[in-house]
């Protein structure tokens, strides 16, 4: 089902290409020896050389290169193992060279591809173009004074992977799962912390519309530096909407750099293609073209973690969840490990449907991340286990478990201490039956008359006696037996 | 008895090791000869008498113990590109203001841990742009040199003139040069002395003011290439601060000197008569040849198709990264600054006011190279010439062990005979500018005075990092040649 937006004209179908800017996890910047850290004093994680000073040089972090080719294998993408860096001149107070070195006419990654997945159930492959490394700018001030603006270099040579999309995507649905499925495998492969709030994923989005059934594409705007998935989507659809609008009023769109506002919901235009800048790439003089080796290539891939659709599809395989289960439990890394811990040695499809529910639901409501959750994976598993034992049932499980999300006890402590063992003497369950029964005889009768539905009461009944303790089984067979006396 | 400024660097270093003289003594003499010289000459922007004082003191205590580096106690002076910790530094430019680096080049650290002397940072044209030195926002340097039948004042060629007018007027004992296009060679050969341009990598660019980062490169400057020598050991090596520099061992290139020249074969490149040189240059050319034949050298005729096409490269591949390199010059971390109401406005103010005229035409030449539309027309087809002038050096050295030519196409010029077009000013580096492109090394020694008695010099280009062989070369010319002039103004002599 493809995503459409109606116009006055009819039908339009939206192109939409991401370039992503990822910060890459390193102790030092990609051409100096500075702290790479977020934050920070300003201007505390700077060098001679982040600060443009006479006679500095940079000179590669090999570590970020590393990062790069990662994220390449975990975008299945071509390495190429000859790259090298360009010079990206233009001014700007937080550049201190008055040139980005970045990676023009060759990237360090080559065409890779990104598989998402969509409400629908669907999966969709997202081409990627290249992805190349370059460094970051400081950042400009300009509300301290009333007369000037001040430069923080803490971020100044910073590593950015620019990982660019094809034109592939065809919808605001497909653009957040797009970028949802890059950070995930960031994260996983440990590249890039994804955390889009301090900066350090952003993307910039080529936007365009045209007619279903048109093969060309049409006029693109450039939306620059969103920082949201949510302004991802957004941003998409209002920027859309006023091209096709453009079109329909018999004008033309014109190829700019533009801002979206999300307080107003809408774009802005922020320079035209005639004031765009004439960057003057040419190869960085001062450093070698860059070449690696194919068996440290090779080295890297072996020591990669399981990447997402690996993870997935073991998971399904080896713990027979479903495709939506798989999903949920593998969008971290940490959620998919505490899964595999309490699933093995527990009914894995019982322990899948625990975490995805009651398990979940005590985070959410402590507010923690499953980095501390309260329960461990092994006191979820002894959980678990008393439920397989037929020590506990369901009902009193999820009691149990709110007791040692409240007080860090043992599963079976809360048991032995509640006194929550079930019962499964069936000579208790009998007389507590008997009691129930004879306590109603005119609900007995009605039942024996036909009305099917009060064998839910009794069992209701029967448990609320026993205190939730009774065995749902032995009840359900017992009740059976003493009905049809 | 000869006086203390007579020493070379080579006798001064063997008189300090015998205790013969002190550093002090020769550190004084030479503050001197700046104190009572270069009111005229010009070639010191910023003088550390006080600081070099100090290290001769210090070497003096050094050479007592028995100890102390290759360099101990030698009073050098230092090209004012190169940053020095605490010193001032300028690149003969107002836009660096009073900047005083918290650094020390890898260069000018390597000649300090050696135990070398500085006396202060020595004038050049403005960034290095520049063969006459009359670029600087200091002022011209004037040539110690005097034509016989005039008092006019004589360029010492550029960018390196300071160094070469110290050197050759015995204010100091050597200094450091860079060479981009030829800018130690060409004031090397107007001033009567020897300097070598290094294999580019050899010497290490981190904390010198970049000119063209692909071409630049540090080398010293002193009265004979037995001190050049001396020099270039203590300058050279592997520096991790600087991706370019090149992780080969450093010879003791001193040593190189007793080689001799005994079937070295040498060649002369063809397309290096060029048109309108001066007949007493190719004189000297042919005189070169015969210096080098009588020591047992085998002279090669060579072809390298490309030269022709090498000025007009190497003025596009230099600008365009003179163009990029400067934009740091932005009045916004360091240097000058005049305030302006927006960022654009203070850009403009701080480099209109910053950077002399031949500065700006550089830049405006390497932005438009680079720019969309053009950038494939020059920036890459200069790239593709460069290569092929590569391989003419490449193909020649199969062939031959180093390559003998004139180092500029004239000698020094009078201030005020100053081409008043540009591109004329640019052919001084027509013979300097192939090696700079290809990488390869190349030196210059004085080989004899021209008819107004005014110094020539000889080039000498080799295969990449073998100095040996080239120092070896012009040693052989230097014995043959005997040049043992002295310029019109020099210390020791009431000028």
């Amino acid at each position: 089902m493809s995503y459409r937006i109606t116009g006055s004209t009819g039908e339009w179908e939206i192109v939409v290409g991401l370039e992503v800017h990822a910060q890459v996890v390193s102790e030092a910047k990609l051409f100096s020896g500075a702290s790479a850290e977020y934050g920070g004093e300003p201007n505390t994680h700077v060098s001679l050389v982040d600060a443009g000073f006479p006679g500095m040089l940079p000179v590669l972090n090999r570590e970020c290169v590393a990062q790069a080719v990662r994220t390449g294998l975990g975008l299945e993408a071509e390495i190429n193992l000859f790259s090298r860096f360009d010079r990206k001149n233009y001014f700007y107070a937080d550049l201190p060279t008055g040139y980005q070195i970045s990676q023009f006419a060759h990237p360090i990654i080559g065409k890779g591809k990104v598989l998402v997945d969509l409400a629908d159930g669907s999966t969709r492959e997202i081409g990627v173009t290249r992805l190349h490394l370059e460094q970051d700018a400081g950042k400009s001030i300009h509300d301290q004074d009333p007369t000037r603006s001040f430069i923080d270099l803490n971020r100044a040579g910073v590593a950015l992977m620019e990982i660019v999309s094809e034109p592939d995507i065809r919808s605001p649905e497909e653009a957040g799962a797009y970028l949802r499925k890059l950070r995930q495998i960031l994260r996983y492969i440990g590249t890039c912390d994804g955390n889009m709030e301090e900066g350090s994923m952003r993307a910039d989005v080529n936007v365009s519309v045209r007619k279903p059934g048109e093969t060309e594409y049409r006029t693109r705007c450039e939306i620059k530096n969103v920082n949201s998935i949510r302004f991802v989507m957004m941003a998409i659809e209002v920027e859309a909407q006023r091209q096709i609008e453009v079109w329909e009023a018999g004008g033309t769109v014109d190829q700019e750099t533009r801002l979206f506002d999300h307080v107003r919901g809408e774009t802005r235009s922020l320079r035209s293609k005639e004031d765009a800048h004439d960057y003057r790439y040419f190869p960085d003089p001062d450093l070698l073209p860059l070449v690696i080796e194919q068996a440290w290539v090779d080295e890297l891939k072996a020591a990669l973690p399981e990447l997402p659709e690996a993870k997935r599809a073991r998971l399904e395989q080896e713990y027979g969840v479903s495709r939506y289960e798989s999903s949920v439990l593998c969008v971290e890394q940490a959620i998919a490990d505490f899964y595999e811990t309490v699933a093995r040695g527990a009914d894995a499809r019982l322990a899948a449907n625990w975490m995805l529910g009651d398990f979940f639901a005590a985070l959410n409501r402590t507010g923690r991340s499953i980095e501390n959750s309260p329960v461990s994976a092994e006191g979820l598993r002894e959980l678990l286990g008393l439920i397989s034992n037929s020590t506990i049932n369901g009902k009193i499980a999820k009691e149990v478990l709110e007791d040692m999300v409240e007080t860090g006890d043992s599963a079976s402590a809360i048991v032995e201490r509640k006194g929550l063992r079930q019962v499964t003497d069936t000579g208790a369950i009998e007389s507590a039956i008997r009691e129930i029964l004879a306590a109603n005889s005119d609900k007995v009768e009605e039942y024996k008359g036909g009305k099917d539905k009060l064998f839910g009461f009794f069992v209701g009944q029967t448990m609320k006696a026993m205190k939730g303790k009774g065995n749902p089984a032995l009840v359900n067979e017992t009740l059976k037996k003493l009905l049809s006396e | 008895m000869s006086g203390i400024h007579d020493f070379t660097l080579a006798s001064a270093r063997d008189a300090l090791k015998a205790r013969k003289i002190s550093a002090v003594e020769l550190t004084n003499a030479h503050i001197d000869a700046i104190e009572r010289l270069d009111g005229q000459l010009n070639s010191f922007i910023t003088r550390t008498p006080d600081q070099a004082r100090k290290a001769a003191k210090a070497s003096d205590e050094a050479l007592a113990k028995g100890e102390g580096g290759s360099l101990c106690g030698i009073p050098l002076g230092i090209k004012d590109l190169f940053c020095t910790n605490g010193v001032r530094t300028t690149a003969a430019s107002k836009i660096l203001g009073n900047f005083v680096p918290p650094y020390e080049s890898t260069v000018t650290a390597n000649l300090l841990k050696d135990g070398a002397v500085f006396l202060g940072k020595l004038n050049l044209d403005e960034f290095a742009m520049g063969s006459a030195n009359l670029t600087s926002a200091f002022g011209p340097v004037e040539n110690p040199w005097k034509r016989k039948d005039s008092d006019a004042k004589l360029v010492p060629g550029g960018s390196s003139g300071g160094s070469a007018a110290a050197v050759a007027a015995g204010l100091v004992l050597g200094a450091t040069g860079t060479d981009t296009g030829g800018s130690i060679r060409q004031p090397a050969a107007f001033t009567g002395i020897a300097g070598i341009k290094p294999t580019y990598g050899r010497c290490s660019r981190f904390g010198t003011i970049a000119f063209a980062s692909s071409l630049d490169q540090a080398g010293p400057m002193a009265r004979n290439l037995q001190d050049c020598a001396i020099l270039l050991e203590s300058m050279a090596g592997f520096d991790p601060r600087d991706s370019t520099s090149v992780d080969t061992p450093v010879p003791h290139y001193e040593a190189a000197l007793k080689r001799g020249v005994k079937g070295l074969r040498v060649g002369i490149p063809k397309e290096y008569h060029v048109e309108g040189m001066p007949a007493e240059i190719e004189a000297l050319w042919q005189q070169g040849m015969t210096w080098l034949r009588d020591a047992g050298a085998e002279i090669v005729e060579v072809s390298l198709p490309h030269t022709k096409y090498g000025l007009p490269t190497y003025y596009i591949a230099a600008l365009a990264e003179a163009s990029s390199n400067l934009a740091r010059y932005d009045g916004v971390r360091f240097g000058e600054r005049v305030s302006a109401p927006t960022l654009d406005g203070l850009y403009e103010a701080s480099r209109a006011a910053g950077f002399g005229d031949e500065v700006k035409r550089r830049i405006l030449i390497g932005t438009h190279v680079l720019s969309s539309g053009y950038y494939d027309a020059y920036y890459l087809r200069a790239q593709k010439v460069r290569t092929l002038i590569q391989q003419d050096f490449l193909k020649a050295f199969e062939n031959v062990d180093v390559l003998l030519t004139p180092t500029a196409p004239s000698s020094a010029f009078a201030q005020d005979e100053k081409p008043s077009d540009p591109v004329q000013m640019y052919l001084n580096d027509v013979f300097t500018v192939p090696a700079s492109m290809a990488g390869v090394p190349a030196l210059s020694v004085p080989a004899g005075l021209d008819a107004r008695g005014v110094p020539l010099g000889l080039q000498l280009i080799g295969k990449f990092f073998d100095e040996e062989t080239l120092i070896a070369a012009g040693h052989a010319i230097e014995q043959a040649a005997a040049f043992h002039h002295r310029p019109t103004i020099h210390a020791g002599v009431s000028a």
